[in-house]
């Protein structure tokens, strides 16, 4: 098994986990800001244990090692989860698309033939049941809520949407395969959006690159650029 | 701020056998809503095997003004207490 499957994983958990802790001390609640520090600290927990796994399998030295000491180019994660924050129906839309191909993405490693990576996924898949639980009913509350929040809910999908193909692109190195969680997204999602009175947009077009590498948007260096500094200015620095 | 959630007060219970204790309050647009937010502000760190959650604005209170009237009279009737039986161990926790 090639271990870049597990950075694909771990690496996504990160990326999205860096993200949402940028909320931090920010959000427009007291609650959704603990819970957005919660699901950060769920995917970090998460990274530590797909990197962790990659590590030994010869990926490198250690998960700091591959999340402090590689560079934009080296991540595999999605384009979808370097998207930055915007404004909370973005990171509402961003975390309800992720949690949906994230959750069918889990259930199917449950299965997987490496023990090591199926109770992985088996505690993942528990933070994530609730991740999407709770994405789903924010976003199904601010689509079907005041005109503002509709609006911004049914803009942050058209822009987002077209960060959804990448989930499904699948090549040997992916732990399982990915086209087929598409039908139980799709049924997942499209449910949830009609009920927030949302509509997806018809295009399939697809930006791709993130999870080859080939191509990452400009915003992931900016974004390690912070999360690195310290580790990077401080190689031995300890609590 | 006028448009404030509305507030909720949470109930936690620890382990099996106590009961729920109130342990704070949130905002929130609806009781599950309520549940979701109680679970990440109050139970993050295992806390609880079950919360409920109440809308403050359905809690009676009683005033502290009438603190007198309500409570004083029991000072003197020590008899009401029930410290002059032996508790058994086996009784467990009252």
């Amino acid at each position: 098994m090639s271990a870049t499957g597990l950075i694909r994983m771990g690496d996504n958990a990160l990326v999205l986990g860096q993200r949402l802790s940028e909320w931090c001390g920010h959000a427009p609640a007291l609650e959704e800001d603990i819970a957005l520090a919660n699901i950060a600290l769920d995917l970090i927990g998460q990274t530590q244990l797909w990197l962790g796994l990659a590590a030994t399998r010869g990926a490198g030295d250690s998960a700091d090692a591959l999340a402090f000491h590689r560079d934009a180019w080296d991540f595999r994660n999605l384009l979808l989860v370097e998207q930055p924050n915007r404004d909370f129906a973005v990171t509402m839309m961003r975390q309800f698309l992720f949690d949906s191909w994230h959750f069918e993405a889990l259930t199917a490693l449950c299965d997987h033939s490496d023990t090591e990576v199926s109770a992985i996924a088996q505690k993942s898949l528990k933070e994530v049941t609730y991740h999407r639980e709770r994405s789903t009913d924010t976003v199904i509350a601010l689509g079907d809520g005041t005109d503002e929040s509709h609006m911004r809910m049914q803009g942050a999908l058209d822009r987002l949407w077209p960060y959804v193909g990448e989930m499904f692109t699948h090549d040997d190195d992916d732990l399982t395969d990915m086209t087929a969680l598409r039908v139980p997204f799709d049924t997942y999602v499209l449910t949830a959006l009609d009920a927030a009175t949302l509509t997806a947009p018809a295009s399939d077009f697809a930006h791709q690159g993130g999870k080859t590498g080939a191509r990452h948007s400009e915003h992931l260096g900016h974004m390690l650029a912070v999360m690195q500094s310290l580790p990077r200015s401080y190689p031995d620095a300890t609590w | 701020m006028s448009n404030e959630w509305p507030l909720f007060e949470v109930f936690i219970r620890g382990q099996h056998g106590l009961s729920h204790r109130h342990v704070g309050s949130l905002h929130a647009t609806d009781a599950a809503h309520a549940i979701q937010n109680a679970r990440d502000v109050y139970t993050r760190r295992k806390e609880g095997v079950s919360i409920w959650v109440v809308p403050a604005a359905q809690i009676t209170a009683s005033s502290p003004d009438d603190k007198g009237a309500l409570y004083d009279p029991a000072d003197d009737k020590v008899y009401r207490h029930p410290s002059f039986f032996d508790i058994p161990d086996e009784a467990g926790a009252m």
